[in-house]
């Protein structure tokens, strides 16, 4: 286990009912790299994305993310509840569908994590709270419902929140595909801005040109399969897997 | 013929009406608050992932939702002890009744109110870090008791009129306490209307209430 390793899956199996949905995963994420993860719709991108903080529990494998692991390839038995929620504190996640909580202002919705989770004073919070959104450019926000917002604000927001756990990776499935063009590259700039900054990050994206630039590396799912994995430019640019070529070719009047 | 109508005489009867009135909101009271503490448990076990919880509870919830009231206190009262061979007071099995009745719809409504939260809320919770109790306190509660609440308030509505029941078991509730007041006065339409005047001043603004949190928009 080395310590450049921020996350590691070993053999990660999922199945729902007789589908099997990912099949034998292995992978691996270094710490500060951004590795964007393409495939086709239905190929378990998702699955994988939420095997790795356990909002999908694996039936097989083995996942670690710092200094957190779990094995599932002996145990038959769930791991309890602490022990998920433990997990999950070190992990934040980004949904394609934003999941603000509505009952909440924008700041109680970023302060929520550390004031239930952590136990953070809230004054402490507080302050977290308006720092994080400042620094996703929606300090003005701070008070205002979710449901006010544009989607590309939500989405900010709930970047911020994810961050004011302080976790050590981020997870993206799919964040900007739900927002109207206009608004992708708000929401872009900010994960650019975090990848500059060292987070760890895994991002499920659609968005060849910024997985060209912004990731790292880029691994290529398809069937529940890693099928090419590789250098971010290399893959997408020369991706030397025929499924990777025919996946590809249906972006690349879009990569300029 | 015309009738002479004369609602003075009730007067003399204001201490057994207000018992009755007392009974009537007092058993409503009491029974809500239980009926919906034990609804609680039963929507949390049915959403369990217990197989033999979920399948006890809801045989339960079907034998309550599709007997009459009436013939669950019955039951209760005359039946039960014969089987248990323990003696109930008519207080104790009205309670008992109306309690498990009250559950058994409040139950449903509750689970109802948790399963029409959006599962992403349920994943956005997961994601922070929360443990099952704190999500359902902090997330999925307060979004699912704005939506839960205009129908809990209907049901007690109903179970405010299913205590009048209660008088089959010589529960001096207001209809009892109507009974009583006919046999001794023989004025049924007199005292009839009076007991169903008080219920309606106490249900009416119950069920404009019940109105106005439906309306609410946006939730
Ligand atoms: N909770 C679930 N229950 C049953 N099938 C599921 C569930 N989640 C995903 N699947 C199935 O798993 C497959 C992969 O889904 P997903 O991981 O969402 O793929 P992707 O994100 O790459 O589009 C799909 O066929 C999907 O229908
Ligand atoms: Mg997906």
């Amino acid at each position: 286990m080395s310590n450049t390793r921020m996350i590691e899956l070993i053999g990660v199996q999922k199945s729902f009912g007789t589908l099997q949905v990912l099949k034998d995963i292995s992978l691996t994420v270094d710490k500060g790299a951004v590795v964007a993860l393409i495939g086709p719709s239905g190929s378990g991108k998702s699955t994988l994305l939420r095997s790795i903080n356990l909002l999908t529990v694996p039936n097989s494998g083995y996942i670690r993310v710092g200094d957190h692991a779990m094995d599932f390839s002996s145990t038959q038995t769930l791991p309890r509840d602490r022990d998920l929620a433990a997990f999950r504190a070190r992990t934040g996640m980004v949904f394609q569908g934003f999941n603000l909580f509505p009952h909440m202002t924008v700041e109680q919705n970023v302060m929520e994590g550390p004031v239930t989770v952590l136990g953070t004073p809230k004054a402490e919070a507080r302050e977290l709270a308006l720092a994080l959104l400042a620094k996703v450019g929606l300090a003005d926000k701070a008070g205002m419902r979710p449901d006010s917002l544009s989607g590309g604000q939500k989405q900010r927001v709930a970047i911020a929140r994810a961050l004011a756990m302080k976790p050590d990776v981020m997870l993206f499935d799919e964040a900007t595909s739900a927002l109207d063009p206009e608004l992708v590259g708000e929401v872009l700039a900010v994960i650019r801005s975090l990848a500059a900054e060292g987070m760890t990050m895994l991002l499920v994206t659609h968005e060849m040109a910024f997985a060209r630039d912004v990731a790292d590396r880029v691994v290529f799912m398809r069937d529940g399969c890693v099928v090419e994995e590789g250098d971010a430019r290399q893959v997408i640019e020369q991706p030397s897997h025929p499924a990777t070529q025919a996946f590809l070719s249906h972006f690349h009047n879009g990569l300029a | 013929m015309q009738y002479q109508w004369d609602f003075g005489f009730l007067l003399q009867y204001k201490a057994l009406i207000g018992v009755g009135v007392l009974y009537t909101i007092g058993f409503t009271i009491a029974t809500a608050v239980s009926g919906l503490v034990v609804g609680c448990l039963v929507a949390l076990l049915r959403l369990s992932h217990l197989r033999a919880a979920t399948w006890v509870v809801t045989a339960f919830i079907e034998v309550f939702r599709c007997t009459p009231v009436l013939v669950q206190l019955v039951w209760c009262y005359y039946a039960l002890p014969m089987l248990t061979g323990l003696e109930l007071t008519p207080a104790t099995a009205a309670f008992l009744t109306l309690t498990l009745y009250g559950a058994s719809f409040y139950g449903e409504i509750i689970r109802g109110g948790i399963i029409s939260v959006d599962l992403g809320q349920w994943d956005a919770g997961r994601a922070l870090g929360m443990r099952r109790s704190q999500l359902m306190r902090r997330v999925v509660l307060p979004q699912a008791l704005r939506r839960m609440v205009p129908p809990l308030v209907n049901q007690t509505v109903l179970q405010l009129k299913n205590t009048s029941l209660l008088s089959v078991l010589a529960v001096p509730d207001l209809l009892y306490q109507g009974q009583l007041i006919t046999s001794a006065s023989y004025r049924p339409l007199e005292t009839y209307t009076m007991i169903a005047v008080i219920y309606f001043a106490i249900l009416f603004p119950l069920t404009r209430l019940a109105h106005r949190l439906e309306a609410r928009p946006g939730h």
